[in-house]
């Protein structure tokens, strides 16, 4: 069994994030930076299917920019046997649609039985690229798992879906997204994380996947305005003295929110 | 059969019994800003046909749906629709079921996607996205280069609303695509139907954190959530602590919300939750740590025992009420 994983790195949350004001993009200079948690989750999938099943290889597929390869590290720390990094200086900005036609086309060179991502990324939070990449594959779709069961021929589990969980069932291959209710990745311990220094990386241009970033290839989404909303700023705050409850009803009745 | 002058085609979600989702009054209001309202329903019930003129849709397309088979039937109906119709703009909501279905067509027929908008509007070069980024902190406008725009719209987050309209009702011819779906069983609703508000869209919210202790003593924050006429809300604290599910988890991850009042209650403010919830009009914080972070974006906010405070303000709201 092959699995790829879709690792993202991102902007760490507990920190303050920035948009450029004059490119609309991520400031990647502002913060810390993280390997998204839901894409950790999704390569504990993996690692999980794997720990049972020994000739299963897992490799940690990212698109991001060459200052990320830190991250990419980290998912072979963690514990995929290889990964393959998407850099290219024309994929910034990237809307989504560039962005699945060049993760497919890295997908199709390894033509993986199945393909994991987490449901949402905590930056751009899309939550379309499964969906995307089973189209673009022809693979069979299955997205916001709370539960997997990963068998030889099919991947099955709970669909946390808009009205409610379902129970459903992809033959492969199969592109899936895992939801927070799945564990936490393992912890990489030195051993692996000194490991993961030898193990392959292999770094690929959009030439080498012969996807075209070329605006006139096809429609892309473009930023056409940016602002930064001023902070808010605290209002009144009192110390309960018996009369916080009555204080509080007349503010809201004041403000017509009662 | 012609279709009215600028049609913006819209996917109306449909419940498991095949009526017309809550979302159904912002999605086609969202339409009618910048064009005619174009609804398509696949797998609806005779009653969603009506409620989506009732919304405003000047024409309905409907399509049979297959409840066992994952995305690939609306999709496929989608695309019918969109080849017919040619729409200025596909709108989707920004639900699970939504995105998928948004992304597949906008690969199936190379179209750009706008994912998440707050709002929609039409301008000399066409039909422009609003989004709001990083849990409320930036504004964005976004924009196809060329073609039609497939775009997701948060739901809860658009106001405006159609007038009625008297809709043209057409069955679509579907050819099949051949893709394969998952197979999907019954939905099972996660909790039984209730009296409250829907957290997503709601003009009122009450969260609870980890500072409500219990699962047992999480009923203070129903208690005053019924007073208030509120949704109920929770800190991911209090969803991985178990109090409440995690359909009710406001934040960064989870939902996101935009009410008139929010009120947190044992809710320290962590940035991800803050997140989900900072654009909210007023903010009321109870909490009995006077430097958690939830004060700081707090419009009133009472330092004190949430168990002697929440319980004062219930009765004081339901004396008013008599």
């Amino acid at each position: 069994m092959k699995i790829y994983v879709l690792v993202k790195e991102v902007p760490d949350t507990y920190g303050d994030r920035k948009l450029d004001p004059e490119t609309g993009l991520t400031d990647r200079a502002t913060g810390d930076v993280v390997l998204d948690e839901i894409t950790e989750r999704a390569l504990e999938v993996a690692l999980c299917y794997a720990d049972e099943n020994p000739d299963t290889d897992v490799v940690a597929l990212s698109m991001s920019p060459g200052s990320a390869t830190a991250s990419v590290r980290r998912a072979l720390a963690i514990g995929a046997a290889s990964a393959v990094h998407i850099v290219d200086e024309d994929l910034r900005g990237a809307d989504l649609g560039l962005t699945a036609e060049t993760l497919a086309a890295a997908i199709r060179r390894g033509e993986p039985d199945l393909v994991i991502a987490g449901n949402l990324s905590t930056d751009g939070s899309g939550g379309m690229i499964p969906a995307m990449l089973a189209e673009h594959l022809g693979y069979v779709q299955a997205t916001a798992l709370s539960a997997v069961e990963i068998g030889a021929n099919s991947v099955t589990g709970t669909r946390s879906a808009d009205a409610g969980t379902q129970e459903v069932a992809a033959p492969l291959p199969a592109v899936i997204s895992i939801t927070e209710a799945l564990p936490d990745a393992r912890f990489p311990n030195l051993k692996n994380t000194m490991a993961a220094k030898k193990k392959p990386l292999e770094v690929l241009s959009l030439a080498d996947l012969g996807v075209s970033a070329d605006p006139a290839a096809a429609p892309r989404t473009i930023l056409t305005a940016v602002s930064e909303k001023p902070p808010r700023a605290a209002g009144i705050k009192i110390t309960n003295d018996g009369d916080a409850a009555g204080q509080l009803v007349e503010f809201l009745m004041q403000n017509k929110l009662v | 059969m012609g279709y009215p002058e600028n049609p913006i085609l819209v996917v109306i979600d449909v419940d498991p019994a095949g009526g017309v989702a809550s979302s159904t009054g912002a999605l086609i209001g969202a339409a009618s800003t910048i064009g005619a309202p174009v609804a398509l329903i696949v797998g609806g019930n005779l009653g969603a046909t009506d409620a989506a003129a009732i919304a405003g849709a000047q024409v309905v397309l409907t399509a049979p749906g297959d409840p066992a088979a994952l995305t690939v039937p609306i999709t496929d109906a989608l695309q019918a629709a969109y080849r017919q119709v040619k729409p200025d703009a596909v709108l989707i909501s920004n639900s699970i079921a939504g995105r998928d279905v948004a992304g597949r067509l906008a690969v199936r027929e190379k179209l750009a996607v706008s994912v998440d908008a707050i709002g929609v509007t039409r301008d000399q070069e066409g039909i422009v996205a609003h989004h709001s980024v990083y849990g409320g902190s930036f504004l964005t406008n976004s924009a196809p280069t060329h073609g039609t725009p497939v775009i997701t719209v948060r739901q809860g987050a658009v106001g405006a609303r159609a007038d009625a309209a008297t809709a043209t009702v057409e069955e679509l011819q579907v050819p099949a695509s051949g893709a394969v779906a998952a197979v999907a069983g019954e939905i099972t609703a996660v909790e039984q139907a209730s009296s409250r508000p829907e957290l997503r869209g709601a003009s009122k919210v009450v969260s609870g954190g980890r500072g409500l202790g219990s699962k047992e003593q999480f009923v203070l924050v129903e208690q005053l959530a019924d007073a208030l006429g509120a949704a109920i809300g929770g800190s991911r604290a209090a969803v991985d602590a178990g109090y409440i599910p995690y359909a009710h988890q406001v934040g960064q991850t989870g939902v996101s919300v935009s009410p008139q009042l929010y009120v947190a209650v044992g809710i320290s403010g962590a940035i991800q939750h803050r997140a989900g919830m900072q654009t909210a009009k007023t903010i009321v914080a109870i909490n009995k740590d006077g430097e958690a972070p939830i004060f700081d974006i707090a419009d009133f906010g009472i330092e004190g025992d949430l168990f002697a405070v929440v319980p004062q303000i219930i009765e004081a709201l339901e004396a008013r009420k008599k």
